[in-house]
């Protein structure tokens, strides 16, 4: 004669382990190895859950099981809505060899009836979970992460050579908000290598011009223009709203103060330049690594350093050197990898040759050095033009 | 003994085109001494007056700035790299003369 589900469960209940809410609750207090999993279905698991529970929906308990809690000899709880599918997992975790296993009676539904801890979780919308799919298959970002891309504030200081490419991938990355800070308009001989703006925005706003494609690419995301010189006046307000600042800028007066900005308020300098074939980038974050005066003390003067302009640059090379910028951005809002803190990376697009140098703190460094205050901005144009000794 | 010096693009006119240089010596000094000797004029963009390498550059031996090591004094071995490295501006945004006008964002 056949099982009915009444005659199955009652034989679990007599074979398998059962512990109540309250148990769980003294359990987990009283042994932090204590494993507790969810095995609901995503939408139930989104109208809340037991904090740290690990969720594995019942039809892929069996196989992610294993990659989850290795040691068969773990404590386990199972729980569901209601605890009879906890029963059925809890039956089919013994048969894998997990040792010590318990379905919680009553599940999530009275675990919150009798008022113990609960937290609802922020989780991916349906579009979101299809757009970052890819992101969501890699354990190290995962739905956590987009989360954290999501959450996240980027600058980039132009919207030029090297903030086109990075501002492209950080978009459509999910970045949540990115700031593009430029003031100048599109100009023809841009589109050889600024691929967010296009000829029929030539005379166009740069910030507007990226703001149109950015948001094409990716309406998900927050794009604040920002049409205005950097100045030191507006600096601080600028970056106060912003987490990491990408510097793409075209000029020294514009690094320094970029980096002492960043030095004064704490945040991630994400550095790349170009030159013809050459790129170099590196992440200015003190007190980890240094600030870009550590490396150069004192501005190139203006008749050694001949612009983008003046010297040209191969369009693709900022490309290049403008996702490793969007890549070490990326990782810095994930906090995963070994950020370019303390290494300056070169290219070199003629050999194809990457070169790392290391790059350190400078102790005595008058804006990140060991227990100095902030000098205070100062007039960058005379500075790099070399008529003042201001700031070094 | 001859090491490598890996000259950067805005330098480049100054050893006649070319990316890499062979050079002796025995300390940073003595190939920078090799250097000018071979391309008269060289060590003037990288040094000021008084010989020291000038603030808005860094010269570094194999992955380390020389001011770690022993500046000028740093030992180099036979097949050592030199690396002179400029502070590069340019974001490609092709606005003409950069690094005089005010302060612009890049593009």
């Amino acid at each position: 004669m056949a099982t009915t589900i009444h005659d199955l469960m009652a034989r679990l209940r007599a074979d398998l382990k059962e512990v109540t809410p309250a148990e769980v609750k003294s359990m987990g207090e009283a042994d932090q190895s204590l494993v507790l999993i969810d095995v609901r279905e995503r939408d139930e698991v989104e109208q809340g859950h037991i904090p740290g529970a690990i969720h594995i929906p019942r039809g892929f308990l069996e196989l992610r099981i294993e990659n989850t809690v290795p040691d068969r000899k773990t404590r386990i709880v199972t729980y569901c809505a209601g605890g009879n599918r906890s029963l059925l997992a809890a039956e089919s975790l013994q048969r894998l060899g997990y040792e010590c296993v318990a379905s919680m009676v009553g599940g999530f539904t009275s675990w919150r009836n009798e008022g113990h801890e609960f937290t609802t979780p922020r989780l991916l919308s349906e579009g979101d979970r299809r757009r970052y799919l890819r992101h969501l298959a890699i354990p190290e970002v995962g739905e956590e992460g987009q989360l954290k891309l999501l959450d996240s504030r980027v600058l980039l200081v132009g919207a030029g050579g090297l903030g086109c490419p990075a501002a492209y991938y950080l978009a459509a990355a999910g970045v949540g908000t990115l700031g593009i800070l430029d003031f100048d308009v599109v100009d023809e001989t841009n589109l050889q290598r600024q691929i967010l703006h296009t000829v029929a925005r030539v005379g166009t706003s740069k910030t507007e011009s990226a703001r149109q494609s950015l948001l094409a690419l990716n309406p998900g995301i927050e794009v604040v223009p920002i049409e205005e010189r950097l100045t030191s006046e507006n600096v601080e307000s600028i970056f106060r709203d912003f987490e990491i600042i990408v510097d793409g800028s075209d000029n020294f007066p514009t690094r320094y103060l970029v980096n002492d900005a960043c030095v004064l308020l704490g945040k991630p300098n994400v550095h790349g330049s170009v030159f013809r074939f050459e790129g170099q980038v590196t992440v200015f974050h003190p007190p980890h690594g240094p600030c870009y005066r550590c490396l150069y003390p004192e501005p190139t003067p203006a008749e050694l350093a001949p612009s983008c302009a003046d010297a040209g640059v191969l369009g693709v090379l900022p490309g290049v050197v403008g996702l490793l910028e969007a890549v070490e951005t990326v990782k810095l809002i994930l906090g995963i990898g070994n950020p370019l803190i303390g290494r300056l990376l070169q290219y070199d697009a003629l050999r194809a040759e990457f070169v790392e140098l290391k790059v350190r703190r400078d102790p005595q460094c008058p804006y990140c050095g060991d227990g100095t205050e902030f000098p205070g901005f100062v007039d960058y144009e005379a500075f790099c033009a070399g008529t003042t000794a201001a700031g070094s | 003994m001859p090491s490598t010096v890996r000259v950067p693009t805005p330098l480049r006119p100054l050893v006649q085109g070319r990316d890499i240089v062979t050079v002796q010596g025995s300390t940073v000094r003595e190939v920078l001494d090799d250097l000018e000797r071979q391309y008269p004029g060289f060590r003037q963009r990288i040094c000021d007056e008084s010989g020291e390498v000038r603030r808005f550059v860094n010269v570094f031996l194999n992955a380390e700035d020389i001011v770690h090591i022993n500046g000028l004094d740093s030992p180099v071995s036979d097949g050592d790299v030199l690396s002179i490295v400029p502070a590069i501006a340019g974001g490609g945004s092709g606005r003409p003369n950069p690094s005089r006008p005010p302060q612009t964002k890049g593009n």
